[in-house]
């Protein structure tokens, strides 16, 4: 490793590489190793300093563990551990009965030991967990390996030329638990990727271990190979959309290797995001021998049968289950169950409403009809309206907001077309649906002398559509929806269909 | 007030009556000591630094004893040095080590912690092979400990600023760390009485890792009763210390009380491979025969017995502990503390590279031994043979120790040398570990008793028990050391 990332670049003659409409290459084989920080965690791994170390100023969350001071040791956090093998029981892993922790010995300025105390399958399976899979819309992508270790400093590079540059480093990161988690090469197109880190950073939020909208806190880098070549390593990669382009670039670049004849080299290059390349590390991380062995600073840990069964116990629904529930036991849409469950945020305020509705409906009709109701508006209006980690902090809607909205569509009270107003004032002011559509009048107009004056309006300027009603009566809903764009979406749609039969039979 | 009266020649238990009866005050006591490190310390070389306070603080502790306070901690301003790998806050602590030279540690090792709330006083940092590799205090980059009983000879090491210390009543007690027989072999080779407890007995947070995986910190005293003392204060579970975790069923264990339980019908295997005419001094060999002779007085049970790995155990010891050193040791990379120099010109490893040329001889040969050992192609031939030396040993050990229940061989085979007169042969130096890294390897207990003086110079014996068994080991070092205690000279400081 070298701190410099100033290097020569191979050049890819293959035009348009960066178009991601391209097929990948035959026989593409892609593996991941993700790297996600328990961000939803007290303290560091071995130490109790914050693992939320984003609010601190520069080197203000370190101590003598941390910092790696003479004499200190590192003292394992179990909760971690916990956390670690929830993540590996959620990704169908197997862990062991016996867990090691392992000095990986290599110098960077960031790592204050000059090691990383981290996890490896040598003496059997000690990490975390081994041996998983994940399903991706009907294919199973296979995971090696998780592993539990600690998070390095952050290098900070200042100055914009090479002679003015200086590095500072920040060991507010070090010691942050990480979860390293390794796949089998079973990805044949980087756009399976997205499909499979969306799915997986669902299930990390989904069992309250991570936030992966956090800065860094969910870190991947690839290995790639084409035409059972070699594997050459991607890193550097700092954002899921980027991985998609380093992929997509470094298969052109060894697709075009290999159809000139010239061998793919085994190494580890940098995704470049300026000019949008990969390149090749200067001294090739491969080769450094980590000179791996046992931290025996850290007792083995235990992992019996009625730990691991309390982990399980403890484990939040997955989302997959949780998808199955609302679609068996409340008739959603599988399309709308799906987008519902593996959003946390969403499916908590789902779950929350389904406890007011409970409160209010004993019949099994209308509880479904409600939560099905609610299900949607969830994932039609309120998903697009605080679609930020931050705005859904802020957002003073809650789960009696949609059962009462729902409620009065249902009793007449407003029509299903006023959510749309109704909603940012709920969100913003949080005041109760009952003073909300009396502060911005979306009380539905039922008041037959009002609407006939409507229904007149609308049926002096609509007379092709009248002409259709007599040989097409199904066309009446054409005119409805006249009438309710014409009172702003007011109009009662019952009394406005009465009325306009009424009128037209009249006619 | 220092007090020509005051005989500093006294163990731990006895300055505790001392206080207690009024004979002398702490305060009187730290500053004769003072005096006498003033006058000796320069020829013998055993302290890197003086606490500046310490009379202030005996001073402090005077004024609670004679308030009538109850609140007064079982060492009554008792002075007690502490080898310079072993942090206590505020105070520079450097390994003896150039690389450490302006370290200042920001907190106190649990055993500080500890003995400072039983109103211990340190006294000061004593000198040490650097980073705690040698057997001979050659190897500080301050300068050698010399031996008080002839200051031609080396002190043993690498805890031998402790043991010189204690030897020559410049302190009371002191707390070395014994990796491969660190606390053991200097005590051997000056006279006076030093333990390896159980692996996780006594905790390591603020113990600068040398091999974190066998190390432990332990006593030198001039008693057996002294070191009991002392294990009663230092040892116990330490939530800052995991590793502790395993000895948690003795916690609260008396080591002082029936110390004099006696050995009759104990059984002893002397293990022939430390005793073997290719290593062993007669004159060593001779006293060790004294002691079975003596042991079997009191009534316990003598048997040569066979541990083949013992033959390859230096060789494991020095292959995993490289490996260690090598790891732990990576973080002296000058980036976090360290000293000046100007960074222009280098970049990350060259910077490094030049931050290590300040470790001393014999650090560097380890680490480069480190490096090499456990390395991808090597690991195979070196690093996972050494382990399975260890795990064999381990059996070995474990099945004599069902049938026995001590193991004795002389702490060291061969008497104390001159300087200089090994230290450019580091594998006959190694060797000469033959005998104390078996405790290391396996977490036994072992203890050294000051037992013989064959031409002036000191022969320790060493009691190797099993597993958490400290307490046993302490009983048969006991017994072990009244048999010769009145008979073994006093050192002539110069």
């Amino acid at each position: 490793m070298s701190l410099d990332t100033s290097t020569t670049t191979t050049t890819v003659t293959t035009s348009n590489s960066n178009n991601i409409d391209n097929l990948p290459p035959p026989n593409t084989k892609i593996g991941l190793e993700i790297h996600c920080q328990l961000t939803q965690l007290q303290s560091k791994l071995f130490c109790s300093c914050k693992a939320n170390y984003r609010t601190y100023d520069t080197n203000q969350n370190v101590c003598p563990t941390c910092l790696g001071l003479p004499g200190t040791l590192p003292l394992l956090n179990k909760a971690a551990v916990e956390k670690a093998i929830a993540i590996a029981q959620a990704l169908q892993c197997t862990t062991p009965p016996k867990i090691a922790f392992f000095r990986k010995n290599y110098f960077y300025p960031d790592l204050p030991k000059n090691f990383q105390i981290t996890q490896l399958n040598v003496y059997g399976d000690t990490s975390i967990g081994s041996n998983g899979r994940v399903s991706v819309e009907h294919k199973d992508i296979r995971i090696t390996r998780i592993q539990l270790e600690e998070d390095p400093g952050r290098i900070v590079h200042q100055g914009a030329s090479e002679k003015t540059q200086t590095t500072l480093i920040d060991y507010n990161r070090a010691g942050t638990p990480l979860v390293e988690i390794v796949t089998e090469p079973d990805f044949e197109d980087p756009r399976e990727i997205r499909l499979f880190l969306n799915v997986l950073s669902d299930l990390l939020e989904n069992l309250q271990v991570s936030d992966p909208t956090l800065d860094g806190a969910m870190r991947v880098d690839g290995n790639v190979s084409v035409a059972g070549g070699p594997k050459v390593e991607i890193k550097n990669v700092t954002s899921f959309h980027d991985l998609e382009k380093a992929l997509v670039y470094e298969l052109a670049r060894q697709q075009s290797l290999v159809s000139r004849n010239i061998p793919v080299e085994q190494e580890t290059r940098h995704w470049d995001d300026k000019r949008r390349i990969t390149i090749s590390a200067r001294s090739k991380e491969g080769d450094l021998d980590y000179r791996y062995f046992l931290e025996s600073d850290i007792p083995w840990i235990v992992i019996d049968n009625n730990t691991l069964k309390q982990i399980q116990k403890d484990m939040p629904e997955s989302i997959s289950s949780k998808k199955e529930r609302y679609i068996s036991g409340y008739g959603i849409a599988h399309q709308v169950a799906d987008v519902l469950s593996s959003d946390k945020f969403f499916s908590d305020l789902f779950e929350e409403a389904q406890k007011e509705i409970a409160l209010r409906y004993t019949d099994n009709s209308g509880i479904q009809n409600t939560a099905k109701n609610i299900a949607n508006i969830i994932t039609t209006d309120v998903m697009g309206l605080i679609d930020t980690r931050e705005k859904q902090g802020t957002s003073k809607l809650r789960a009696v907001h949609l059962v009462d909205l729902t409620d009065s569509i249902k009793q007449g009270i407003i029509s299903r077309s006023a959510i749309k107003t109704a909603l940012p004032e709920i969100v913003s002011s949080g005041d109760s649906i009952k003073n909300i559509i009396q502060k911005l009048d979306l009380g539905n107009v039922s008041d037959s002398s009002e609407l006939s004056e409507l229904i007149s309006q609308v049926l002096s300027v609509e007379k092709k559509a009248i002409q259709e009603y007599k040989t097409n009566p199904a066309s009446i809903n054409y005119l409805v929806g006249c009438v309710m764009k014409k009172s702003d979406g007011k109009a009662d749609p019952q009394t406005t269909l009465k009325l306009l039969e009424e009128k037209l039979a009249g006619n | 007030m220092p007090n020509s009266k005051i005989d500093l020649s006294i163990s731990a238990l006895q300055y505790v009556e001392g206080i207690q009866s009024g004979s002398f005050t702490a305060e009187e006591f730290v500053s004769s000591t003072l005096e006498h490190i003033k006058k000796h310390d320069e020829k013998l070389h055993a302290y890197l630094d003086l606490n500046q306070t310490s009379t202030q603080q005996a001073r402090v502790i005077d004024k609670k004893i004679k308030s009538g306070s109850k609140d007064i901690g079982a060492c009554y301003g008792m002075p007690i040095s502490v080898k310079d790998n072993i942090c206590i806050r505020d105070t520079r602590t450097t390994c003896a080590s150039k690389i450490l030279d302006t370290y200042v540690a920001p907190y106190n090792a649990t055993v500080i912690t500890k003995l400072q709330k039983q109103d211990a006083i340190f006294l000061g940092k004593t000198n040490l092979d650097e980073f705690a590799m040698g057997l001979t205090t050659e190897f500080s980059a301050y300068g050698p400990s010399r031996n008080p009983w002839n200051t031609d000879y080396v002190p043993g090491g690498s805890s031998g600023g402790s043991a010189v210390a204690v030897a020559s009543h410049m302190c009371i007690a002191s707390l070395g760390s014994d990796t491969g027989g660190s606390v053991r072999n200097p005590a051997s080779f000056c006279g006076v009485v030093g333990f390896k407890p159980t692996y996780g007995l006594v905790s390591r947070y603020g113990l600068i890792s040398y091999a974190n995986s066998i190390e432990q910190i332990g006593p030198l005293t001039k008693t057996v009763q002294d070191t009991a003392f002392l294990l009663n204060i230092i040892s116990g579970v330490d939530t800052h210390d995991n590793t502790t975790a395993s000895t948690a069923s003795v916690t609260g264990t008396d080591y002082l009380d029936g110390i004099d339980a006696g050995i009759e019908g104990k059984t002893f295997a002397v293990i022939k491979e430390m005793i073997n005419d290719n290593g062993t001094d007669p004159r060593v060999a001779a006293s060790t025969k004294k002691a079975v002779s003596n042991l079997e007085k009191l009534g316990a049970q003598c048997t040569e017995v066979s541990l083949d790995a013992v033959d390859y155990s230096v060789a494991a010891y020095y292959t995993i502990t490289s490996t260690e050193a090598a790891s732990n040791l990576a973080r002296y990379d000058n980036i976090r503390y360290g000293f000046d120099f100007p960074v222009q010109e280098y970049e990350f490893n060259s910077y490094i590279s030049k931050a290590r040329s300040r470790f001393g001889p014999e650090v560097t040969r380890r680490m480069i031994l480190g490096g090499f050992v456990p390395s991808a192609g090597q690991a195979g031939k070196y690093f996972l043979k050494a382990l399975k030396v260890k795990n064999k040993l381990c059996k070995e050990l474990d099945a004599a120790l069902d049938s026995y229940d001590f193991m004795l061989a002389p702490t060291v085979p061969i008497l104390p040398f001159k300087l200089g007169e090994k230290i450019d042969d580091p594998v006959a130096l190694f060797l000469i570990d033959i005998n104390t890294v078996t405790a290391n390897l396996t977490g036994k207990p072992a203890i050294s008793v000051p037992f013989d003086n064959v031409d002036g110079l000191p022969v320790g014996m060493q009691i190797l028990g099993d597993t958490l068994q400290d307490k046993a080991v302490l009983q048969a070092g006991y017994s072990l050391q009244n048999t010769v205690r009145n008979d073994l000279p006093e050192v002539a400081l110069a």
